[in-house]
């Protein structure tokens, strides 16, 4: 009931924004859920007791499968290249899972960062996909409905909240079932998990296959969100970014991850603006302080007081 | 009557060491069986081939009409074999009722709720139900790592030293609630054990081990009075004891 709630209120907090905020903060809302969903993603994982350094490929996958679409093939709809954001991203994730479920910790978090960088290596390379450059996409339709020029970020943040708000509910039904016990059995001990008859490498295939999908469908929405897609989407500071995203949140609920982003982005917006030299080295400083004195995340100030309420 | 498990000719060395020289073993349904010897003897070595983890060199395990060798600890838990470990491997940020919940879906209850209620109350283990595993004394640990193993689906119960690593006087205790449960089940049991009072108390049939080859094999009375058992099982273990 509750989650209905909240799931209801902020889809209507986000359509208002969607219709009458100012263009710069639908582009910053939108660049907040684009990061959210792909950090969900990792919240999957990390409750399974894997970190990913390399969620930027599958943002980058989902980025630039959106933007071939517009680019090379013409369809200029940004339903379809949302799902196709996503559906190129479990695609490569369905095949690299096969081998990366089989590692874990720093062998995991290592060899997910090398495939992210295999991609961004290959984008800098094909000149037919812009270089370093990248290239522009133009979406006009939404599901074969046109879009009034001038309208289409305010309409793909009213996408965007949607997708968000069905990617974090599924999210949660699936964490707190049985599925997110195991994983966090799969976390805590995996030979009594065998022991007990389930495969603890499915776990991990599935919430990869998961995380993966998530990030693209994250890197879809970013790159209707910019215009725009280049290499960067692959790099591994954007990655890092998810990691810290994650880390600020902490992965007690699937709201956290949006609220992270959103402090996320905040901070750097306003770090651009007004301490252009210093805003890594007060994100750092925040790192550390999250990492001291709220191991959990942010969220566990929400927890906390909600206790002692 | 035919075994539940039998074992045929099994070798495993490790290098040098001989871990298990042509074991020929078979179990029936009813009969509780504690395995003894000497560390290092091969009672986990065997254990460990019996549930998947190892590989014979060479031999055959046949669990009823089936032969497992080869099959992987996933594929045997599924057939009904399941074990606890000498260290409990439980889920330690999990507490105590998640820990049995998520053993009876893996397993495929009917019921996990009312079967995870049902092995509370049978491995009394109620009072703990919402501790987390990993702040639990070790007796309760050993009885977690106990009724975890035995799910809905076990016909076959391996257990590696359930008494080992706690005091003297709760050993007993602990055998005769995880006995109990066990009848309640209507599972066949072997247990490794050390300490020959809970050997000759819980057991209707011991099989001595040393140095990888079976030393004695029949009722406790007579194994335990065994001139090689006494020097090479019983009396490093009162050696032991004593250092």
């Amino acid at each position: 009931m509750k989650l209905a709630l909240a799931s209801v209120v902020s889809l209507a907090a986000l359509i208002g924004v969607s219709l009458f905020a100012p263009q710069w903060i639908v582009f910053m809302v939108m660049l907040v859920l684009a990061k959210g969903v792909v950090v969900l993603g990792l919240l999957v994982l990390m409750r399974t007791g894997l970190v990913s350094f390399g969620q930027g490929l599958y943002f980058g996958v989902g980025a630039y499968a959106a933007a071939l679409l517009s680019h090379h093939w013409h369809i200029s709809d940004a339903g379809v290249m949302l799902i196709a954001g996503a559906a190129a991203a479990a695609v490569v994730a369905a095949l690299l899972g096969v081998l990366l479920a089989g590692y874990r910790e720093i062998f995991f978090a290592m060899l997910s960062l090398a495939f992210s960088m295999i991609l961004y290596g290959l984008l800098v390379k094909s000149a037919a996909l812009g270089s370093t450059d990248g290239f522009n996409l133009h979406a006009r339709t939404f599901f074969g409905i046109a879009i009034a020029p001038g309208y289409e970020r305010r309409v793909f943040l009213a996408a965007g909240a949607v997708c968000a708000i069905v990617a974090a509910l599924l999210t949660h039904r699936l964490i707190s079932g049985y599925w997110g016990q195991l994983a966090t059995a799969v976390r805590d001990n995996e030979l009594r998990v065998s022991y007990l008859g389930a495969s603890p490498y499915r776990v991990v295939y599935i919430n990869y296959l998961i995380a993966g999908t998530l990030a693209g469908l994250g890197g879809a929405l970013a790159a209707l969100a910019v215009g725009h897609v280049d290499p960067e989407t692959a790099y591994w500071t954007t990655s890092g970014e998810f990691v810290f995203i994650a880390i600020l949140g902490g992965t007690q609920s699937v709201a956290a991850p949006f609220f992270a982003a959103a402090i996320f982005e905040v901070l750097r917006t306003l770090g651009n603006q007004y301490a252009p030299n210093v805003w890594q080295l007060s994100l750092g400083l925040g790192m550390l302080a999250i990492i001291m004195f709220l191991p959990g995340g942010l969220w566990t100030i929400a927890r906390k007081r909600r206790r002692s309420a | 009557m035919s075994a539940m498990l039998a074992t045929e000719a099994l070798q495993k060395k490790f290098d040098a060491v001989t871990a298990a020289a042509n074991i020929t073993l078979s179990f029936d349904a009813d009969t509780v069986v504690s395995l003894i010897g000497a560390n290092g003897a091969g009672k986990t070595t065997f254990l460990n081939m019996v549930t998947g983890y190892l590989k014979p060199d060479s031999g055959r395990i046949q669990f009823g009409e089936r032969d497992i060798v080869g099959l992987s600890p996933r594929e045997i838990t599924k057939l009904g074999i399941s074990r606890s470990f000498q260290i409990p491997q439980l889920f330690q940020t999990l507490d105590v009722r998640e820990n049995l919940l998520i053993a009876e879906r893996i397993a495929g209850a009917d019921n996990p709720a009312a079967a995870t209620e049902a092995a509370l109350a049978r491995f009394e283990l109620g009072p703990y139900a919402s501790r987390p595993a990993g702040l639990l004394p070790e007796g309760i640990r050993k009885l977690l790592d106990v009724a975890m193993a035995l799910s809905s689906r076990s016909k076959l119960l391996l257990l590696d030293e359930p008494t080992s690593g706690v005091s003297a006087d709760e050993k007993l205790a602990i055998m005769d609630v995880v006995m109990g449960a066990v009848w309640a089940a209507g599972v066949t049991v072997i247990f490794v054990e050390h300490d020959m009072d809970i050997v000759a108390r819980f057991a209707g049939r011991v099989v001595a081990f040393y140095d990888g080859a079976i030393i004695g094999d029949g009722p406790p009375e007579i194994v335990l009075r065994m001139d090689e058992v006494r020097r090479y099982v019983i009396g490093e273990e009162t050696a032991h004891a004593a250092a």
